[in-house]
């Protein structure tokens, strides 16, 4: 950016009311992406906030930017024609479980394959808030709600696993209350060229609360969350002496200074390794055998579509010998009439 | 040598080539009237093809047809009958026989007849010794082993030689018509310019045509002399190339980049394969995941400044239903081409029909005016796609764009315009540096919002599905808002009216009847018009592009007539829209529901009916 401006937080609120529920997770994910924002060395009129239906998706209306609130499951469409037609521009899809995982499932899995440039911030609160609790593509099996009064039959997603079988290239997970954890957590995401998903686990204090207090209550938190690090090992735990290994092939928790466990055997995180494999195995990880991975756990390098769309278009107009609509017009078997 | 015959002199001729799905027959036709257009004929053709892409071979399903009429005055249609049938199989000939003119010429690969063959095209008896063929002219030619010979020599397996007998064929076809040839062996050197064998074979086997009709003087031939047209420089163009090329027109002419978001869909995929092919214009094309992202990653690309556009069929538009309604309640301009189909759902998806009007006019949940157009002939669908693009950018408006199979795979030779020549096209975009932007501010006394494009300082503003409070584009629930902006977004449709020609009136302005029609219709109409004028028979006949609104003198022009005939390729649906704008006319009406263009009789004898009655 050759003109350097300063923003805060506040140059990203809009003059709007916000009408999320109080106590609302979408308002600490939304003050930790106005703060990320104002540092991110971009001009405001340069970031689009495109959001689909649900809850989450009344955010463009709070933000000070430009903001597209499209239909159901949409978003990732019209979000990819908007980064695909102007690539300068910072392009932030808000959605949610329902949004992107159900209606827009289609859309989702076909913009991480193409990875274009858009950075994706999945709401996953487990349940439909605006239409006032029904079960969603993720919610747990089993789960009492109005559409599923006897119980869901239906096994969720893991949307970390959706990510990296179709061929994400980011995906990382936060928790909705650590604003400041997720503001870098966002600056990563822009950083990231190509699709970049984070997924926060959003509460929903109407409608599913506390359905993630087992990961977020403060006591237990330490033992129950692993927050990543790129090049670090994977150790968590208040006295920091748990970690993950690799044996046979899968994921298993250890005790450092047990059974002969030392801090050196204990897994490095390496976010840009090229294979899925264990970026898959850990994203898939469930407390309670498992503490729930958190921060960035894949983020590789590959081609992004847009710049190849547009590279494409200059390579052609380079050796086309049709550059005007007048060429194109009299190309090809033309004859004249006297 | 045979004696010489005698040359016939035609006004205009009716050729169909017809064959197996896999026997080369558009090709065949193309070149035929590609040639003959070059030679100063006026040519009109038809292509009608399975859907299926390889069909049985041999089955009268399977059957691939070209048909192409060609005169020395202009003409409109295809032609409802062929003067002469290249048939290259049983199955072809079965198919066909009910489309050939008594007394017609009908050209067989006679060693295709075989027990087999006849079977698979369920022929009883062979139709070439059972007299099913005695009121036409018939010419058997041993063409599947005349092509072998005249490969003689050449380092070929027997199926490769064998697949170059439609070039024999087409050759036998040339000298019937005394074309010449030099265009195809151009057209054969540059396609196969890899493969010099077949270059050579396929060269071989259009002279060995050409020289066997000419050696056996088979039958006479004939002369159909060049047209009197305006001067210019012309060229053959399909109603798919041409929309295309109508919307990249458009897009030049704005001074921005044309988008296609689109999805693969019949008979409208040659759009999005022709965007594609235009990179060397800069135009962006997206093939999406779906009908639905087709038009999403286009309104995305609308709301980033790009001149934006979908194409689709039938089925894709009924997916593109709800987010049509979001470009008309963002007021973004979008450019939807409809190329219809037989419908209901997967229909009949290679065939022509003008159902789609009603859902293109009505198709969307709440009130959702959006402006439709429709091209009438191939070659104008450049016009229309470029109105389309004109009328979208001008208003900050979706406007779909009707066209049909039967525009969209006929071809028309085209007299090419001058970008120069064109309308200009404006739009809304708000210049960098401006201040005070307000989302659904209109501008001057007209309903039109401005076009505020992400990447400008001082303009972020947020649009969406929900409704907005005028002026300031904020989420409004107020009740008396939504109905002003209800009547806003009708009233910035309703406008256009002042921006589009009165409607046109070939002959009288009144009379006893007037024949109506709209779209792909207008080559048969406007033929069985003047055929029936030139029996004396008087009737006016208007034919619509405008469909919503529609031109400003439409009750006028309904009003000077006793009796109204709508000719329709649907159910009614264009009589059931006036009507309801003007309920005080006589309406009658003639449909055809069969995947197929009208036929000149059958209009003629319709319209002659109504004259009667």
């Amino acid at each position: 950016m050759s003109e350097k401006t300063k923003y805060t937080f506040k140059d990203f609120k809009s003059d709007q009311e916000v009408r999320w529920c109080p106590g609302c997770g979408d308002i600490a994910i939304m003050s930790s992406i106005q703060k990320a924002m104002a540092n991110m060395d971009i001009k405001k009129e340069d970031y689009a906030v495109i959001s689909g239906i649900g809850c989450s998706s009344r955010f463009p209306y709070y933000m000070n930017t430009y903001g597209f609130h499209t239909i159901h499951g949409r978003a990732g469409a019209i979000a990819s024609g908007v980064k695909t037609a102007n690539p300068k521009l910072s392009v932030w899809q808000i959605t949610g479980d329902g949004d992107a995982l159900a209606i827009g499932g289609n859309h989702f899995i076909h913009e991480i394959r193409r990875n274009i440039d858009i950075n994706v911030v999945l709401f996953n609160n487990q349940i439909y808030g605006l239409t006032k609790g029904q079960y969603s593509p993720t919610s747990e099996y089993g789960i009492k709600t109005k559409t599923s009064p006897y119980g869901s039959v239906e096994k969720p997603f893991n949307p970390g696993e959706l990510v990296i079988g179709s061929s994400g290239t980011f995906f990382a997970r936060g928790i909705d209350n650590n604003v400041r954890e997720n503001q870098e957590l966002f600056m990563e995401v822009e950083k990231h060229k190509g699709t970049s998903i984070v997924e926060i686990l959003q509460n929903c204090v109407i409608y599913n609360d506390g359905v993630y207090s087992y990961v977020t209550n403060r006591k237990e938190k330490a033992d129950r969350q692993l927050h990543l690090k790129h090049g670090e090992p994977m150790i968590f735990g208040k006295e920091k002496d748990k970690g993950l290994i690799l044996e046979k092939g899968k994921l298993k928790v250890v005790k450092i200074g047990e059974e002969g466990i030392k801090k050196e055997d204990i897994l490095i995180h390496d976010a840009k390794e090229q294979s899925p494999i264990l970026h898959y195995q850990l994203s898939s990880l469930q407390y309670p055998e498992f503490p729930v991975i958190l921060g960035v756990i894949r983020s590789i390098d590959a081609p992004t579509y847009e710049v190849a769309v547009h590279n494409q278009i200059a390579e052609i107009q380079e050796l086309s010998n049709i550059n005007t609509m007048d060429q194109l017009l009299n190309s090809g078997a033309t004859w004249e009439v006297e | 040598m045979s004696k010489k015959k005698a040359i016939i002199e035609k006004d205009h001729v009716v050729i169909k080539f017809s064959g197996d799905s896999g026997d080369g027959m558009q090709l065949t036709g193309t070149q035929f009237s590609e040639t003959s257009a070059l030679m100063g004929n006026t040519v009109s053709t038809f292509p009608d093809f399975p859907a299926e892409i390889r069909a049985p071979k041999g089955t009268v399903g399977g059957v691939s047809g070209f048909q192409l009429h060609i005169g020395q005055e202009e003409v409109n249609t295809p032609g409802d009958f062929a003067d002469i049938l290249v048939a290259m199989n049983p199955a072809a000939l079965k198919a066909n026989l009910r489309w050939i003119k008594n007394g017609g010429t009908i050209i067989v690969d006679k060693n295709s007849f075989t027990e087999k063959n006849l079977i698979k095209a369920t022929w009883d008896k062979n139709p070439l010794t059972s007299g099913v063929l005695i009121n036409y002219n018939l010419i058997q030619a041993p063409i599947t082993s005349l092509t072998q010979v005249a490969c003689e020599g050449l380092e070929l397996n027997k199926k490769t030689v064998v697949r170059s007998k439609n070039m024999f064929a087409l050759g036998m076809v040339y000298w019937l018509f005394h074309r010449e040839m030099d265009f195809t062996e151009n057209f054969i050197e540059s396609k196969f310019k890899k493969k010099p064998l077949i270059v050579e074979a396929n060269k071989r086997v259009l002279s060995a045509g050409y020289n066997y009709a000419l050696n056996l003087q088979l039958t006479q031939s004939y002369r159909v002399n060049r047209a009197i047209i305006k001067k210019g420089t012309y060229r053959n163009i399909n109603g798919n190339i041409a929309t295309a090329w109508g919307l990249l027109a458009a897009a030049e002419k704005a001074g921005l980049q044309l988008f296609l978001g689109s999805y693969p869909i019949t008979p409208a995929t040659e759009i999005l394969q022709e965007i594609s092919v235009r990179k060397d214009l800069g135009a962006i094309s997206f093939q999406a995941e779906d009908e639905i992202a087709g038009i999403c990653t286009s309104i995305g690309a609308a709301f980033a400044g790009k001149f934006a556009t979908t194409s689709t069929s039938g089925p894709g538009l009924a997916l593109k239903s709800e987010a049509i309604g979001l470009a008309v309640i963002t007021e973004l301009p979008l450019v939807v081409v409809n190329v219809q189909r037989g419908g209901p759902s997967t229909g009949l998806p290679t065939k022509t029909e003008q159902s789609d009007l009603l859902q293109a006019l009505y198709g969307r949940n709440g009130e959702s005016p959006v402006v439709v157009v429709a091209a009438s002939t191939p070659s104008n669908c450049f016009r229309y796609a470029y109105v389309a693009g004109k009328i979208a950018l001008e208003n900050m408006t979706p406007v779909i764009l009707l066209t049909d199979g039967f525009l969209a795979n006929g071809s028309r030779p085209w007299r090419i315009p001058k970008m120069s020549e064109l309308p200009e096209i404006t739009h809304h975009i708000v210049p960098d540096g401006t201040t005070d932007y307000e989302a659904y501010r209109r501008t001057g006394d007209t309903m039109i919002r401005k076009w505020a494009i992400p990447g400008t300082k001082g303009l972020e503003h947020r649009i969406g599905g929900l409704e907005k409070m005028a002026i300031t584009g904020t989420v409004s629930y107020v009740p008396e808002n939504h109905q002003v902006m209800s009547d806003e977004r009708k009233q910035k449709i309703e406008d256009i009216k002042k921006q589009i020609p009165d409607q046109p009136i070939n002959g009288k302005t009144e009379g006893d009847l007037l024949v109506v029609g709209w779209g792909g219709t207008f080559g048969h109409l406007v033929t069985a018009v003047n055929e029936l004028r030139e029996e004396g028979v008087e009737l006016s006949f208007t034919h619509f592009n405008y469909i919503f609104p529609l031109p400003a003198n439409t009750e006028e022009v309904f009003s000077n007539f006793k009796k109204i005939l709508v000719c329709e390729l649907n159910d009614g649906q264009f009589v059931k829209y006036i009507r309801s704008y003007f309920p005080q006319f006589n309406y009658v009406q003639y449909n055809k529901i069969q995947g197929l263009p009208f036929t000149v009789i059958e209009l003629k004898e319709n319209i002659k009916k109504n004259l009667e009655g």
